[in-house]
């Protein structure tokens, strides 16, 4: 027998409130009874959507690194920052324990994010099998080390609020914060298109064919 | 409503049959090992006092600025929602907005909705409004993002140190205590018992018979 997963058993279950309900056949567009979200057995087009905007994100990333996410006003001139120049200032002066969570949050983790989330849904595409456990646990960290990304952003948003003293010194926002805002909106919002449930789609596929042709 | 209610696993899917739990038991997919649910104790009164303590922690928070710089005399001070309207007038409009949102509006969002659902629920009452708000506040939850907001003020703080004298403020303090409160609320909230309440209030005659793990047979 295959695994008795809701899907195959013809339950649908919300993914707001969790709640299981019986699949009507042929209903367009159920909604759960209970909080009235709309129901689908995987989240559609999952593998499309993660894609699209997977492959945005990487694109946008390349501005968000070449271009500075903040600009320094002062006496001495004016000095445009990259994430990565950010990191080498903030090592150089010392406090490389900072330069280490920085550089985690705004170079390791998106490149990691986009790397992983690709790799998964190339998985579900090609229907692996393999190491099912361990993309499932992949997947789960994916979602909870996202949104740590924002820290630079943020960096730039109290600099810039701070640093707004006419003629000694004035930081700005630049193009780069923007950027690299917005990649990290668009990989959360890739994660969140992605359905785990896929990956586990494949697992225990076979066998119902087997009991099948028996 | 002691019957044996069928559960999905949200990360595969496998169904299986609801346990019966001991207050504070945990309840873990039995093909991954993903959690399917925990029962909290007194979760309504627990969660209610904490989204109390945080909606004072949130007021102060944006009321007082969270560093004061000094450099030769010249004194600038922060608030949250002045940070992103400084971004804005930059020419920097989306990074503001978006700090903004994650900063200000879902955290906002969060204690509102939270104090707005479980208020009433306490009370014994159940307006209409409870089941598209909880399902706003649970939606939401990612995009509340104060912690990495004050590890960004944080890091900031250490790059500005080199150059003047930077002072936290009270708004720094209370946002460090609103991170604690909330996720402590996170996590006393059992989400089940919410959205069992109000089903159970609904009361419109769908008895859950679909659901039910009789109908499966």
């Amino acid at each position: 027998m295959s695994v008795p997963t809701a899907a195959r058993l013809g339950f649908l279950s919300c993914h707001v409130c969790e709640r299981v309900t019986r699949a009507v056949t042929g209903a367009a567009a159920p909604k759960c009874p209970r909080c009235g979200a709309r129901l689908h057995s995987r989240k559609p087009s999952s593998v499309a959507r993660t894609w699209a905007l997977l492959i945005a994100a990487a694109i946008l990333y390349v501005p968000a690194n070449a271009q500075p996410v903040m600009i320094t006003t002062s006496l001495f001139g004016t000095q445009r920052d990259t994430i990565l120049s950010g990191v080498a200032y903030l090592w150089q002066s010392g406090s490389w324990p900072l330069a280490t969570l920085v550089f985690v949050a705004s170079v390791v983790v998106p490149l990691l994010k986009l790397l992983a989330l690709g790799y998964l849904a190339a998985s579900v595409h090609y229907r692996s099998r393999r190491n099912v456990l361990g993309r499932s646990r992949l997947f789960r960290v994916l979602e909870f080390v996202g949104r740590w990304s924002m820290l630079d952003v943020f960096v730039v948003m109290v600099l810039a609020a701070l640093v707004k003293l006419q003629s000694l010194a004035n930081i700005q926002a630049g193009p780069g914060a923007m950027w690299f805002g917005i990649v990290v909106v668009l990989t959360m919002l890739a994660s969140m298109s992605f359905d785990p449930r896929l990956i586990w789609d494949s697992v225990g596929e076979d066998d119902g064919r087997q009991a099948g042709a028996i | 409503m002691a019957m044996a209610l069928l559960v999905a696993c949200h990360e595969c899917d496998l169904l299986q049959r609801e346990p019966d739990l001991p207050q504070g038991g945990k309840a873990l997919c039995s093909r991954c090992g993903a959690t399917l649910y925990v029962r909290r104790r007194d979760t309504i009164d627990r969660t209610l006092a904490l989204v109390f303590a945080a909606a004072v922690l949130f007021a102060i928070g944006n009321a007082f600025p969270v560093v004061t710089m000094e450099i030769q005399g010249q004194r600038t001070e922060a608030l949250v929602w002045q940070g992103a309207w400084r971004l804005y007038k930059d020419g920097e409009p989306l990074v503001g907005g978006i700090v903004f949102l994650t900063a200000f509006v879902f955290p906002l969002v969060q204690i509102v909705g939270m104090l707005s659902i479980l208020l009433p629920l306490r009370l014994g009452l159940t307006p209409r409004y409870l089941v598209p708000a909880f399902r706003t506040v649970e939606e939401s939850r990612p995009w509340s993002m104060v912690e990495v907001f004050m590890l960004g003020v944080l890091v900031s703080l250490v790059k500005l140190s080199h150059m003047a004298t930077v002072v936290p403020g009270v708004g720094m303090w209370a946002f460090f205590a609103l991170i604690i409160v909330l996720a402590s609320a996170t996590s006393v909230l059992d989400p089940r018992e919410v959205w069992d309440r109000l089903d159970a209030t609904a009361a419109n005659g769908t008895a859950p018979d679909d659901c039910r793990e009789g109908s499966t047979a």
